[in-house]
């Protein structure tokens, strides 16, 4: 297992390995995500309370869950390399930040859009999405750091050290502000504790949320793969591997 | 220890000699305070429901105004990369700074707060109740600051990044903080909020250090 | 078989897409003095500062055998200006766990001549006078091995002689020095130079 794993360390192996898998893996997402989407757009039945406008859900929540556990995948990655120094976690956490920026914005922008037919307001400080604002700016401090310190070596460290502190800060957060939020308003509208999802609401809230996790590998696969091609340029298999494309 | 009394010890010294570094925060805090009523107006009854909040975001900003420089000047002039070179423990060092700066920037914060209080027509149990609560928390600000401001101090500009890169870490104090204050005006208990803070403030104290010794190797690896 | 303080094996160091140096191989006996020129940029600065640990971002094998930390003088001085010059010297005594006696540090002012000048704040100086203040922390301290970093830049005739005067003595207590300077260093030993492109 560790073998494989310090295999896996190295850019060129990476490399080759990915590159069997990135097209399926894009594929099946890819597959995944319009089936998912055309079946909760079209087939499931509306909610008695919300109506169509439930459809967002299949768009948020998928979003919501990859928004959180994007960051502790990157965190993870920060871990490797602060603990191995395996250059290749300090790019995959180099190229899962705008990922998950992006997912967790994302998940902020759908929220909005799924409260103003419910909650009658663009926004509202709603404990799940204001921990995702803070998620948010997390993700947004990770890539400061890295932006600013482009040219320093130890770029990538100083942004491991913050993803894990990050980590460690996460929980606290969730749990303050969940805490805050019900000392502050009384649970009116509560969205996410609904009584229990019928079958033919979950089912395709599952796939779409098995196919976000694809799309999300499988974009951060091709990230890293660019990202190892820039550094590795000047290396005898990059130039091996360009003559034949 | 004989390390982390004479660098707090240095850096009382040296902010003796240039107190400018410190006060500017200070009045920072109180001119934020006083534009509040100018903006909002002088009603009593409003500035005292908003008064815990006003209070604790200038006390936030103040705080990461001084942060900065709580590695800055060490790490130009070099005493940074000499601290790492011997054979000190970076951790010792760390915290000693976290103290000198929670000293020279939290503790007065502190003594400023029943001043902010009045401005803003906060009652008795509120004043209380706002010092401290800050008197809890600003150790854990400079705690979690000082990781910012190492990751960010051989930046030219490290200043508006430390911002960034804190504010999410402050949301936890921020929200007890001020809702431990809104329980002591309202009259209820506040015992539970001590206690959390504390076991934050603890937290902080075993854990900030070692990210923050991590990236003072970082920032002299160059 | 002499025991090596500093022991380097296939040295090699890339920066910002350049090969500073490769294939340094070099040791350091108790007794010698190490001289590595090269021109600017070349990377001397990187290669003592690998030596130390400060810099990481190097491959190969970097020994030392010693039971404390060298000493180091920097481009960065490590000297504090708002401090004075007696509480500059005081603070590399406690970075070092070094218990340094006034009477030491009376007479590493002198040496270093700046009588008269040891309540005065660093800021107040000279380049050069700060230069020494930096200095100073040899002359408090017995730590066996030295690395220094130009150390004569901004030091008047003077001082030059001062300087090779205590190498001098360093080495004849058995100390090791690794010194990076374009100075020709005058000094009654074998001198071992390092020269990197």
């Amino acid at each position: 297992m560790f073998k494989w794993f310090h295999r896996l360390g190295s850019p060129k192996i990476f490399f080759e390995m990915s590159g069997r898998w990135q097209v399926p893996l894009l594929w099946l997402s890819v597959v995944m995500l319009t089936g998912g989407a055309a079946w909760a757009l079209l087939f499931v039945p509306p909610d008695y309370q919300q109506g169509n406008s439930v459809r967002i859900m299949y768009i948020h929540v998928p979003a919501a869950i990859l928004a959180q556990s994007g960051y502790v995948m990157m965190s993870g990655a920060a871990a490797v390399f602060l603990i191995w120094r395996i250059k290749l976690a300090d790019v995959a956490v180099k190229c899962i930040a705008p990922l998950g920026a992006s997912i967790t914005f994302i998940a902020l922008l759908t929220g909005a859009i799924w409260g103003k037919p419910t909650w009658g307001t663009w926004w509202v400080w709603d404990a799940r999405l204001t921990s995702t604002l803070v998620l948010f700016f997390l993700y947004i401090g990770v890539i400061a750091l890295r932006s600013a310190m482009e040219r320093h070596a130890g770029a990538g460290r100083a942004c491991a050290i913050l993803a894990l502190v990050g980590v460690v800060n996460l929980p606290v957060i969730k749990f303050s502000v969940e805490w805050w939020y019900t000392l502050h308003q009384p649970a009116s509208f509560s969205l996410t504790e609904k009584p229990t999802m019928p079958v033919e609401m979950w089912l395709p809230l599952l796939v779409m949320v098995v196919a976000y996790y694809l799309f999300f590998f499988a974009i951060w696969i091709m990230r890293i793969r660019n990202e190892i091609l820039l550094t590795e340029k000047n290396t005898d298999w990059v130039k091996q591997w360009l003559a034949t494309r | 220890m004989n390390l982390f009394i004479a660098s707090v010890q240095r850096d009382l010294l040296v902010h003796f000699r240039h107190p400018s570094e410190v006060l500017n925060p200070l009045i920072f805090f109180v001119v934020v305070i006083s534009l509040f009523p100018l903006g909002i107006g002088p009603e009593p009854g409003q500035l005292k429901e908003i008064a815990p909040g006003i209070v604790w975001v200038a006390a936030l900003l103040a705080t990461l105004m001084s942060m900065d420089s709580m590695f800055r000047s060490d790490f130009e002039d070099g005493s940074l990369e000499q601290v790492v070179l011997s054979e000190q423990s970076t951790f010792i060092f760390v915290l000693a700074k976290v103290a000198s700066h929670w000293l020279l920037s939290g503790l007065p914060l502190v003594l400023l707060m029943p001043l902010a209080a009045l401005l803003l027509f906060l009652d008795e149990a509120g004043i209380w109740a706002l010092t401290l609560s800050l008197l809890l928390v600003s150790p854990t600000l400079s705690l979690l600051g000082g990781i910012g401001a190492a990751l960010t101090v051989g930046l030219p500009r490290g200043g508006l990044l430390v911002t960034i890169l804190v504010m999410p870490l402050y949301v936890p104090v921020l929200v007890l903080a001020t809702a431990m204050v809104q329980a002591a005006e309202a009259g209820s208990e506040t015992i539970g909020y001590i206690y959390w803070l504390l076991a934050i403030l603890f937290g902080a104290v075993c854990l900030a250090p070692i990210a923050t010794a991590a990236a003072v190797n970082v920032a002299t690896d160059q | 078989m002499v025991i090596q303080m500093l022991q380097v094996r296939n040295a090699r160091c890339e920066r910002d897409g350049r090969q500073l140096f490769e294939d340094l191989s070099f040791s350091l006996a108790p007794g010698e003095l190490l001289q590595v020129v090269g021109g600017n940029g070349s990377g001397k600065s990187t290669l003592l500062r690998a030596l130390l640990g400060l810099y990481t971002d190097c491959q190969g094998d970097i020994n030392w055998s010693l039971d404390e930390a060298p000493l180091y003088l920097g481009h960065r001085l490590g000297i504090k200006q708002s401090l004075t010059v007696i509480e500059n010297l005081r603070w590399f005594g406690v970075l070092r766990e070094a218990p340094v006696s006034q009477d030491r540090i009376d007479e590493a002012v002198y040496k270093l001549g700046l009588t008269g000048f040891e309540d005065s704040l660093c800021a107040h100086l000279s380049e050069g006078q700060r230069k020494r203040v930096a200095l100073g922390q040899f002359l408090i301290m017995d730590n066996p091995c030295w690395v220094m970093d130009e150390p004569f830049s901004a030091i008047d005739a003077d001082g030059l002689s001062f300087l090779m005067a205590i190498l001098q003595e360093h080495l004849d207590v058995n100390g090791g020095i690794v010194i990076s300077t374009h100075q020709p260093i005058t000094i009654d030993r074998p001198i071992n130079t390092l020269a990197l492109q």
